[in-house]
């Protein structure tokens, strides 16, 4: 789960890292007001959860409090785009009204899971501002590292390691220690699987703050965050994708046009891997869960065809567990609920079953009214699909 | 010959008494799998199903002297599951609950350092060694005894690969599936290892995923120390990037743990990369010249 800049913000100044003052309005006309408070200059920061707003023009500094109400104004309900949201943008909805602080050196910081090392990973480095991706392919020295002993956190060494490391003594120093400590504290202790700061700035007297800030969380702790789940914004979600989870479908919408239900992630991976060496593109990745019980897969055919760009369904299931004559009778069940809905199912839907009582579940399939392109293996069922959208693009 | 289970297993399942656990410890048992019992705290002295319940594992295993653990408990209390169990001696334990914080597995793996037991998974569908044992929750029917070895990160795609083997009239050493997990108990390397020192598996089959860079690892020993034919696969290819797909582990992150990267290590390693998930089984007969 992602949240906003100026939430992480809030959570780190919980944890005691010093942030620079800030508010978060929706209305451009409180701008002014607040940039005054601030002795007149602010920054304007949309927030959207997508990175890159200050290239995409939603970070403005202002140097009046006409301009920051100007600003603000520009800003909200703009559709920014940047080179994590798509080419449609995402709208802006809230600005964070910052002090503008005098930046004399921009650092980064930043702590994520180290899968190889099984333990935290704490970084920091000298390139602040830039993306730590870049920095870690150009210069891989510039950046240091410690690992964090989840046990421990991190140590008071580590810390002092970090802030000499940067190149900082005294009352400087000081401040990046107590920073390093409190990013650590922040990331083990809400679950977070990402926390950046980017740019860590260093003022003209020395001082340090978190200019900008990052969180990401780990889905499966959100149970014990209830403080980090009451920050979540479905504004920022793909309502699809919202829909999915709430019915326990893994659902990623993508550019294609083969729609694809599987059981499992891997396999469901898989699937959309084959269709495209058989020369289409899925519209998504969907996993309806090991089951693939009827509602389940009733949900997931709704998910899929309220893609208007999906213009045929591959449906790959392997019964493990779960027989594929119950699958089958759920597909049917699924596709007859829909057109008593009055939203029939209009695209040709292939179905690959394999597994326990698979023989049944075809015959299943055969016997409904519904015309499905039954098919024996993964290689023909993605073949098929191809050649339906094919026809069916050809027709239209 | 097999790898970490087979005759000499004695199973108890862990969350017994739960619906899934339940199911899968009957379905363990059908399979001919020596189910001794379960743990269920709380519900110690009573019987489900002809099983017997303890309140710990350390009481279970001084009762059956069981050897392996299957474990349903749910995500919030998993992780002290594993470590009970590791607590307890439990040489084998195979975790299946999808779900676990990740900062609890990064606990669990402090925890089982220096500690004799090994774990499986978590979000794993276990491993099974053909007409011997299951420990998990595939479908039994479609495996067959023989002489390839199979390893995975994923659930239904093993049992694609297996099935396809099946067919080629390729029967299993043992199939282990390692988990969707970013941080996970065995990896691909201990279980090549293991069937690097079984004289009956002739092939393996290893199935990877995007994410991480255990794939790249595996390659990297593989080409030092394996010397039978390896076929491979990496699903998601077509991912987009910074998208987690279904699996925890499974993401694209700061332009490492694509698809093709992983391909490219295991082709330089000698493993025979096929690019179709349809083409796994068959290219294990083609390799056995069969």
């Amino acid at each position: 789960m992602k949240i906003h800049e100026f939430q992480a913000k809030g959570i780190l100044r919980r944890f005691g890292a010093a942030v620079p003052q800030g508010k978060v309005i929706d209305d451009a006309a409180q701008a002014a007001r607040i940039c005054e408070d601030f002795g007149g200059r602010c920054v304007v920061k949309a927030q959207i959860h997508a990175g890159g707003r200050g290239k995409g023009g939603g970070v403005k500094v202002a140097s009046n409090p006409d301009e920051a109400a100007r600003l603000a104004d520009e800003i909200l309900g703009m559709q920014l785009v940047t080179h994590q949201t798509g080419p449609d943008g995402q709208e802006v909805r809230q600005v964070l009204i910052e002090e503008a602080l005098e930046i004399d050196q921009e650092l980064y910081l930043g702590v994520t899971l180290d899968r190889a090392a099984e333990r935290p990973l704490l970084m920091a480095s000298r390139s602040g501002g830039m993306d730590i991706e870049e920095v870690a392919q150009s210069d891989p020295d510039a950046i240091l590292r410690e690992l964090i002993d989840p046990l421990l956190g991190v140590l008071p060494f580590q810390c002092r390691r970090i802030a000499s490391g940067l190149g900082f003594e005294g009352g400087t120093a000081r401040q990046i220690q107590s920073i390093v400590a409190s990013v650590v504290a922040a990331y083990l202790e809400t679950d977070a699987s990402l926390v950046e700061i980017n740019p860590l700035m260093v003022d003209s007297k020395g001082d340090v703050y978190a200019l900008d800030a990052k969180m990401n969380f780990d889905d499966n702790a959100l149970f014990r965050q209830r403080d980090v789940v009451e920050l979540r914004d479905v504004h920022e979600e793909n309502p699809l994708e919202v829909e999915a989870s709430e019915h326990g479908i893994s659902y990623i919408k993508l550019d294609g046009s083969i729609g694809c239900m599987v059981n499992g992630a891997g396999l469901a991976m898989a699937t959309m891997d084959i269709i495209k060496l058989y020369g289409a593109e899925p519209a998504n990745f969907l996993d309806v869960g090991g089951s693939a019980s009827q509602e389940a897969v009733a949900s997931a055919f709704r998910i899929i065809l309220s893609d208007p760009a999906v213009e045929a369904v591959l449906i790959n299931i392997f019964g493990g567990i779960a027989r594929t004559d119950r699958i089958a009778r759920g597909v049917v069940a699924a596709i007859d609920e829909l057109a008593a809905d009055g939203t029939p199912v209009g695209v040709p839907v292939v179905v690959r079953l394999e597994g326990t009582n698979v023989e049944e579940g075809r015959e299943v399939l055969e016997r409904a009214d519904f015309d499905f392109l039954v098919a024996d293996g993964m290689a023909s069922a993605a073949e098929s699909a191809v050649e339906a959208l094919r026809t069916r693009v050809a027709e239209s | 010959m097999s790898i970490l289970v087979g005759e000499s297993t004695r199973l108890i399942v862990q969350g017994i008494t739960g619906r899934e656990g339940l199911f899968h410890a009957m379905g363990c048992r059908d399979y001919g799998t020596d189910v001794v019992g379960g743990v269920t705290p709380g519900k110690g002295g009573s019987t489900v199903e002809g099983f017997p319940v303890w309140n710990s594992v350390e009481r279970a295993r001084r009762e059956t002297g069981c050897n392996a653990t299957l474990i349903f408990v749910p995500p919030p209390f998993a992780a002290d599951a594993i470590m009970e169990a590791a607590d307890a001696g439990v040489e084998l334990i195979v975790c299946i609950t999808e779900g676990i914080p990740v900062q609890d597995m990064v606990r669990v793996k402090a925890f089982l350092r220096g500690r004799n037991s090994r774990l499986l998974g978590p979000n794993c569908p276990g491993l099974i060694t053909p007409d011997q044992a299951k420990v998990g929750i595939m479908p039994g029917h479609i495996h067959e005894a023989g002489n390839v070895g199979v390893i995975s990160r994923s659930g239904t795609l093993t049992y694609e690969a297996v099935w396809q083997l099946t067919n080629e009239g390729l029967g299993q050493t043992t199939c282990v599936g390692i988990g969707g997990d970013p941080v996970n108990g065995t990896s691909f390397i201990d279980v090549l290892e293991l069937f690097a020192g079984d004289e009956a598996t002739e092939a393996v089959v290893l199935i990877g995923e995007i994410g991480g860079t255990a794939e790249e690892e595996a390659a990297a020993w593989i080409g030092e120390h394996l010397d039978v034919p390896v076929v491979g696969f990496i699903a998601g290819a077509t991912a987009p990037p910074g998208r987690r797909m279904g699996h925890a582990g499974a993401i694209v992150a700061g332009g490492k743990g694509t698809a093709a990267e992983k391909k490219a290590a295991l082709r330089d390693a000698g493993v025979l990369v096929v690019d179709s998930p349809a083409e796994m089984g068959a290219r294990v007969s083609e390799a056995l010249g069969r």
